[in-house]
């Protein structure tokens, strides 16, 4: 068991990671510790625990800005933009279902850490590109920031970038500025029922070039349809091909009429209207119930939309496992329990011709230490990281190994 | 601005360099690949930041990214100097040449790869031009979002290169928010691939860090980029104020409303008057302060969000509102916008076009701080302002044979970044650092900063031979930033309390 150390201000956050570097020592840091299964496993001689670190410095709903501590917790973030009808647009995931935490743990900091989004990734992208700016405790001891408080910022390279998924072993980041946006006003999901995978994504995608400004797809088969605990979904024993239209309510409801005239040439149309729109959502958003959450191996499958059910089709000729799709077939998430090894190099091989990567989101620490968690770099492109890591934390002392051997 | 001193060695071995080049990228169908005669060379001494001149040692224009591979690892290798160049049109002197370095430019990758609706993705060559994305998917009622003001001619490796915005990034996002994949190649020639038509990168995100890198991390050879579908209907509305303050409050009042227009800007009386007579837009002559506010999607949409603008804008007490009854006249309204800045080139020998971002809410003040500024220096100032998102671009005017006004007018816009870090800004929003705002950068960042900051360079170029001189006021050597100071045996922070 490493030791934990909980600092309460930034000075003791560089004092803990100043003398882990003297101790030629390694650090695993975490926030609420919500994802730790997530990633490599590896050893550290202590925990640096940024929960403490958790005000909100700045937030002006008129300029679209909130500035908090690293340990700021998702729930209180979520609380503060909802008092302003403001919301996170990149709709990131509670998974702390996967991992077994207790609901709503995570902090803003492992959010950003973790580049995490939700289904509105396709039209409002990742915490990446919500991130305007941070403060920071490299790996070589020193304090720096980057970015700033203003969206328009071309001041210097965007760290910010590169701190969003590093997933800490860069740097150890004690301040996060993100933007963040008018929550929509109105919500409504189009359905239509007992599509196969292939048509399904097809009517995704017909969907999404439409000019309905859809802001999230997904297609989930009957098998998983039935673990939802929407009434409307887990009853029709079929598969669910969903859409959400959000925004001013005339707007939404003209909308709605229009993808319902595509999709006539498919059986049983439906609307979810609000709430269960919101909670189908929140489902496909946050996976652990759609997945049953069993499972021993989760993975999460990023594609060309066009190449996801072709994909899936492959993998299911090898492997077992439940599947659903997200970002109108371009996320698939994959649950099996089948055999333990060789899981990734099937759906890696696969992706080889569709493009893409995959990355193992749950699986026992053997497991996690035999098989590749992230996507496999070619050599150039992983010389190219070591020497990122190399720059940031020379002696390999922040969260070692999380992503890749020896990074 | 005082460049590094060229290297002479390197400059006395031009003729073995351009022999070099000739192998690898040989004469093509359309004549020489490498340039090397003084007047093929001035086309390329400055870009558009033109204060700044500088002919390059030589220009070599390669075909394909194996030569830029084989041309990158040959510099590299014998310490030669590279800077990239796409359509050459940074404002901040981003390819500015160097005496001693290899102008690398990419006019001949000019090839749009494939258009890929099912996935909504476009694959092109870096040097295509922003304009004509959005025109080869136009047909399908497609478009490529960023808009600079640049497009016709900008190159899309150029837009990676600087993160570009345009009128529309207030709703739609920047370049890097639009951006899917890139093929690099690094200065020792490794070709590398990050991203591809499926969202976010595996591993650490450098599709977002060459993003904005200003040429100073990898030569761009391919771009994927996110098109959308273009909105079923856009309308402007053009809205006066005779006081500056109540625009900025009307910008505040209607983002607060929870509404994202698809563009907002502001123009002051000077650039609305020289504007307007400059392509008679229909602008209003006797009001302080004009905004153009367009709103796009659905048709009942734009109706709503409009009549919601007007009421904001009524309960401000605005005399002016007029809004688009048609294409034709919404584009009429930005017309007068988008020739801003040739309409300020009218009326004064020379501008400079300042570039700095502010939060929003301090728009009036800083407005009345520049005023301030104009009598100060005794120039004149045209603002334009990107208002959604808080990007200024204040128009100096003077004249460049009169002795001193230059160095006033860089004075003049230096003050005006200083105020935009001053009151929670940057130094700049979109046009880049380059040449034109490196020493300033000092003002923004600490040492530790600017060092963190080089450090990912060393990542990417460890000789540093990749557009030196720009972006970083100092220049340090990659084995002294790695470097861990360890004094007298002792660790590295030796007065470090125990916690």
């Amino acid at each position: 068991m490493n030791k934990s150390l909980i600092p309460h201000t930034k000075k003791e956050v560089l004092d803990i990671i100043r003398a882990t570097i003297n101790d030629k020592a390694s650090i695993e840091i975490i926030g609420a510790g919500s994802k730790r299964g997530w990633g490599r496993p590896y050893q550290t001689s202590e925990l640096l625990d940024l929960s403490k670190l958790s005000t909100v410095t700045l937030y002006e709903p008129q300029e679209l800005v909130m500035t908090a501590d690293a340990g700021t917790r998702m729930e209180d973030v979520r609380q503060i933009l909802a008092e302003n009808h403001q919301h996170l647009a990149f709709e990131p995931p509670d998974l702390s279902l996967l991992y077994g935490g207790s609901k709503n743990t995570g902090t803003l900091g492992g959010t950003v850490a973790a580049n995490l989004s939700g289904p509105r990734r396709i039209q409002s992208g990742a915490a990446r590109d919500y991130c305007l700016g941070f403060v920071a405790i490299s790996g070589r001891g020193e304090e720096f920031k980057s970015g700033g408080r203003v969206v328009k910022n071309v001041t210097g390279f965007d760290l910010s970038k590169l701190l969003s998924g590093s997933f800490g072993t860069l740097a150890a980041m004690v301040s996060v500025t993100i933007k963040v946006l008018p929550s929509p006003e109105k919500t409504r999901t189009a359905l239509v029922f007992g599509l196969d995978d292939k048509m399904g994504i097809q009517a995704l995608s017909e969907t999404l070039q439409g000019p309905f400004e859809v802001n999230a797809a997904a297609h989930l088969p009957a098998g998983i349809a039935k673990n939802s605990s929407i009434a409307r979904i887990n009853t029709q024993g079929q598969s669910v091909t969903a859409v959400r239209l959000q925004g001013p309510a005339i707007s939404v409801e003209k909308r709605c009429q229009g993808v319902k005239a595509l999709w006539q040439c498919y059986e049983g149309f439906e609307e979810l209207h609000s709430h269960n729109s919101d909670g189908l959502w929140s489902e496909i958003r946050d996976i652990g119930s759609l997945l049953n959450n069993q499972s021993n191996q989760i993975w999460r499958i990023s594609v060309p939309p066009s190449e996801g059910a072709d994909l899936v089709a492959k993998i299911r000729s090898d492997i077992q496992c439940k599947t659903f799709f997200d970002w109108g077939g371009g996320l698939i998430w994959l649950a099996t329990d089948g055999k333990l090894e060789g899981v990734g190099t099937i759906i890696r091989s696969a992706l080889r011709l569709a493009g893409g990567h995959a990355t193992l989101l749950r699986g026992s620490s053997e497991l996690r230490l035999t098989s590749d968690v992230f996507q496999p770099q070619e050599p150039a492109l992983y010389r190219l990281t070591k020497s990122v890591k190399d720059n940031f934390d020379p002696g390999r002392v922040l969260n070692p190994g999380r992503m890749y051997e020896g990074i | 601005m005082r460049m590094p001193t060229p290297d002479a060695k390197i400059i006395s071995k031009r003729s073995i360099i351009v022999e070099r080049l000739q192998q690898i990228v040989p004469r093509g169908a359309f004549g020489e690949n490498v340039i090397i005669d003084s007047a093929g060379l001035s086309a390329y001494e400055c870009d558009g930041l033109s204060a700044y001149r500088q002919l390059p040692l030589v220009v070599v224009l390669p075909e394909t990214t194996e030569q830029v591979s084989k041309i990158l690892k040959y510099c590299n290798e014998t310490g030669v100097k590279v800077v990239a160049r796409g359509a050459g049109t940074s404002l901040s002197g981003g390819a500015l040449p160097l005496a001693d370095a290899v102008m690398l430019g990419l006019g001949k990758f000019n090839q749009i790869l494939n258009i890929d609706y099912a996935n909504r993705a476009v694959v092109t060559q870096s040097g295509v031009t922003n304009l004509s994305i959005s025109e080869a998917v136009s047909a399908a009622d497609f478009y490529y979002a960023p808009d600079p003001s640049s497009q016709i001619v900008c190159s899309i490796g150029g837009n990676v290169a600087e993160n570009s915005g345009g009128v529309h990034c207030l709703k739609y996002g920047l370049t890097t928010n639009n951006l899917l994949g890139l093929e690099i190649v690094l200065m020792n020639g490794d070709i590398i691939k990050l991203g591809g038509k499926h969202l976010d990168s595996e591993g650490y995100d450098l599709l977002g860090i060459m993003t904005g890198s200003e040429g100073l991390l990898g030569v761009i050879t391919e771009v994927t980029l996110r098109i959308l579908k273009k909105p079923e209907t856009a309308r402007a509305m053009l809205i006066g104020f005779d006081d500056a303050a109540l625009a900025g409050d009307c910008v505040a009042a209607i983002i607060g409303s929870g509404i994202i227009p698809s563009g907002m800007e502001m123009m002051d009386k000077l650039a609305i008057k020289a504007t307007e007579e400059f392509v008679h837009a229909g602008y209003p002559s006797n009001i302080e302060t004009l905004l153009i506010v367009e709103l796009d999607g659905p048709l009942d949409e734009v109706t709503d969000l409009i009549a919601r603008v007007q009421n904001i804008v009524n309960g401000l007490g605005s005399g002016y509102i007029r809004v688009s009854e048609s294409e034709t006249e919404r584009e009429k309204f930005w017309a007068g916008r988008k020739a801003a800045f040739p309409a300020i080139g009218r009326i004064t020998p020379d501008y400079y076009c300042v570039d700095g971002t502010i939060p929003r809410a301090r728009l009036p003040e800083v407005l009345m701080r520049i005023s301030k500024m104009s009598q100060k220096y005794k120039l004149r100032v045209a603002n334009v302002f990107h208002a959604g998102d808080g990007n200024l671009h204040p128009l100096i005017m003077y004249d460049a044979n009169k002795l001193g006004e230059l160095e006033r007018a860089e004075e003049f816009g230096t003050e005006i970044l200083i105020l935009c870090v001053e009151v929670g800004g940057v130094l700049t929003g979109e046009h880049g650092v380059g040449v034109e705002k490196r020493d300033l950068m000092e003002k923004v960042f600490t040492e530790e900063d600017l060092k963190q900051q080089q450090r990912l360079k060393c990542a990417f170029d460890p000789n540093g031979l990749l557009n030196p001189g720009k972006v970083f006021p100092t220049l340090h050597r990659c084995a002294e930033l790695g470097r861990v100071h360890i004094h007298h045996g002792q660790t590295p922070f030796p007065d470090i309390p125990r916690f």
